[in-house]
């Protein structure tokens, strides 16, 4: 694809039987493998958190389960000195590109390890090392034009990083993916939009969210090309990302690549999506289960079996129970990181707060943390 | 040194920084071949080309958003927010994500950058080009506000924002633009933020101020000299953080307070200053806070000469606590 035009057939490359029509994903034996690995350690992750979650050890989580191929088949284009400017829901792209699955899960826990002191729910994680996988925030869409920024910046030093933004099918209702796809249509700037329809924005599904013909429809209206992948097919992610990736180093500017995927569980561990969906409609999806597919494609490679799977996916299951582990014996974040990082230099309005805070433990003894469920 | 207006201070300013640092950038609706619908960026393209000073889409959002972007990946941004009355599309961008990007991140992440836009009335401007919108960012932990009353002073903080670790609004008095000139040091230098600045050295009232009512009070303050009252003016400068302690000085010296501002009343930055004095000074008080502000509507047309503090209303404030 060359022009600024909306490619709406959703972009496959493996077939139901594993085959791949002679597709070149351009990933070693090794690579593919690793692949797998990352989507079942996201896998043994969300089932792992659940379990946190229903037993009051964490507050929260947010499932990844059907969208793992959409991770990291994106993941697996991009290069460390990439940018990920992500979505609540993009687990697999951080741990593909190598953060260590225990710096997770002090995030999940908010310990005092964790990178952002506790300050944050669970999910939203923020890693500078090995990759800039910068810090996420809650309000939807905001991260779109931050992303064109950064990567304005890149090229401004005349680098050929990349930046690519994530964000769901109701984050293409926001503010920040019209001004983001704007200002990056006009500057051309080297960035690759990720929307992750995943068929749900908590309740609302896709169907009620545009009336456009696709969301990779909308690029054509601000002068970038837009191409519909299936999300569950993690060679196409990969195949549509890593031509939006070439596009931008070579200087050919922005894509929005729509990926077509399922949210199969609910919005977060606070959601019950039987409340709204369809269960004809998630048997429908649990039957063309990403992992599934990839393990098929795998198999006619002669990479997998179902013992090598399952022997994987115990592994998984070891290493995040061993991070979990770990994070939760993990100190509470310190109470003066109440006031620092606010400002590069603590003010005196808030070395005055923070003495008062400390006084008051002393006199009248600690703060007790309540009980309160996140309804969200 | 040279006599300039506030605005050419601004100008001043912004080439000084994108001289010293080529990583300083100037962007926003209109700044590139107009130079800014107040010329405050008027010969900035020519000079630094069209790479470092250009015009972009109108959308707030989206400048504030780039901005933070860049300013995390090694650019200081400075962009311009044309009214401030057209900031609230950025709100989210400003209050959501710049002000919390540091803290949200354990340090990992900052947004080193400025947003600079023209506030306040007195030009005729209506609802939506005299709002002074102060108190919703002075209400962000993060945030840092800033407001320069003088050519000297808008020129040194400019600088000195610009070359802060962190976020800082840049609210430029647009009805002082042109109406005030004073001597500029024509190199470089800063003033340092988060400092309060003594426009008028009295012993009987302490009139704080900021902004475009400096000049309202100071001429205030001259008249009720001759009546025998004198008054000590102080103009805040940066009302995020601000110099807490020295505004607790400053009321304890004369133990009669004004406070004067032109943003509405409720909520704004004249009763947080009264609740700061009243909690660390209380007893030094001789007479209740006077407070000379805005009225809790929304911004006049016809009548703002009505609704913006004058000097009769400063002066009645100041008689009212000098007598009391």
């Amino acid at each position: 694809m060359t022009g600024k035009e909306a490619i709406e057939e959703p972009l496959t490359v493996i077939a139901p039987d594993g085959g791949v029509n002679g597709h070149d994903p351009g990933l070693s034996p090794e690579e593919l493998r690793r692949c797998y690995r990352t989507m079942l350690t996201v896998r043994a992750f969300d089932e792992t958190c659940l379990k946190l979650q229903r037993s009051g050890r964490i507050g929260f989580s947010i499932p990844n389960e059907g969208v793992e191929a959409t991770q990291v088949g994106a993941a697996s284009a991009l290069r460390r000195t990439d940018w990920v400017f992500p979505s609540y829901r993009d687990f697999g792209i951080a741990l593909h590109l190598g953060v260590p699955l225990v710096e997770m899960m002090h995030n999940m826990f908010g310990n005092g390890l964790d990178n952002a002191r506790g300050r944050q729910m669970s999910v939203h994680f923020t890693f500078l090392d090995p990759v800039h996988f910068v810090s996420i925030s809650s309000p939807i869409g905001t991260q779109i034009p931050q992303a064109v920024g950064a990567a304005f910046a890149a090229r401004s030093r005349g680098e050929d990083t990349v930046v690519l933004t994530s964000f769901g099918d109701g984050g293409t209702s926001s503010l920040g993916f019209h001004s983001g796809l704007n200002f990056a249509g006009v500057w051309k700037a080297p960035v690759i939009f990720l929307c992750q329809n995943n068929g749900w924005a908590i309740s609302c599904p896709a169907s009620e969210q545009t009336a456009s013909t696709s969301y990779a429809a909308k690029a054509v209206a601000y002068g970038l090309p837009g191409v519909v992948v299936d999300g569950n097919d993690l060679l196409a992610v990969r195949a549509a990302v890593v031509e939006a990736v070439e596009r931008a180093r070579a200087g050919g500017g922005p894509t929005l690549v729509e990926v077509r995927t399922y949210r199969m569980g609910g919005h977060s561990t606070s959601d019950d999506p039987r409340r709204y969906v369809p269960a004809e409609e998630l048997a429908r999806w649990r039957a063309r289960d990403p992992l599934a597919r990839f393990e098929k494609f795998l198999a006619a490679q002669g990479l997998w079996t179902p013992g090598e799977g399952e022997a994987m996916r115990a592994e998984a299951r070891r290493d995040v129970a061993q991070a979990a582990r770990l994070a939760e014996r993990a100190v509470s974040p310190a109470l003066e990181t109440l006031f620092t990082d606010v400002y590069a230099e603590v003010p005196a309005h808030l070395r005055a707060q923070g003495r008062y805070l400390f006084d008051l433990a002393a006199r009248r003894g600690d703060a007790v943390a309540g009980g309160g469920e996140f309804p969200l | 040194m040279t006599n300039l207006t506030l605005l050419q201070a601004v100008t001043d300013g912004l080439r000084t920084a994108m001289r010293a640092d080529p990583s300083v950038l100037v962007f926003g609706e209109d700044v590139g071949r107009k130079g800014g619908v107040f010329l405050a960026t008027e010969g900035l393209q020519a000079e630094f080309g069209p790479e470092r000073c250009f015009d972009t889409p109108l959308s707030e959002d989206g400048i504030v958003g780039t901005a933070i972007g860049m300013a995390m990946n090694g650019l200081r941004p400075v962009a311009e927010i044309q009214f401030q009355d057209f900031i609230f599309p950025a709100f989210d961008q400003l209050v959501s994500e710049a002000a919390k990007l540091r803290y949200r991140s354990g340090g990992q992440y900052s947004a080193p950058l400025v947003i600079r836009t023209p506030y306040g009335g007195g030009i005729r401007g209506g609802l939506y080009h005299s709002q002074s919108g102060e108190a919703y960012f002075c209400h962000t932990p993060g945030l840092k506000v800033v407001v320069p009353s003088t050519p000297h002073d808008a020129k040194g903080l400019l600088l000195a924002a610009i070359r802060d670790p962190d976020p800082v609004v840049f609210l430029e008095p647009k009805a002082l633009y042109r109406t005030v000139k004073g001597e500029v040091p024509a190199g470089d230098y800063t003033v340092p933020l988060s400092t309060l600045r003594e426009v008028r050295a009295g012993g009987d009232v302490t009139v704080f101020c900021y902004g475009a009512m400096v000049p309202v009070c100071a001429a205030a303050a001259e008249t009720a000299a001759t009546a025998g009252t004198e008054c000590r003016v102080i103009d805040l400068r940066t009302l995020l953080p601000l110099d807490e302690e020295g505004v607790v000085e400053a009321a304890k010296r004369t133990g009669r307070v004004v406070i004067v501002h032109e943003a509405p009343r409720f909520g704004g930055l004249a009763g947080e200053i009264s609740a700061i004095i009243a909690e660390n000074a209380i007893e030094y008080l001789e007479a209740p806070i006077k407070r000379v502000t805005g009225f809790d509507t929304p911004f006049p047309n016809t009548l703002e000469h009505h609704y913006l503090p004058d000097e009769r209303r400063v002066l009645d404030a100041i008689e009212l606590v000098a007598g009391y």
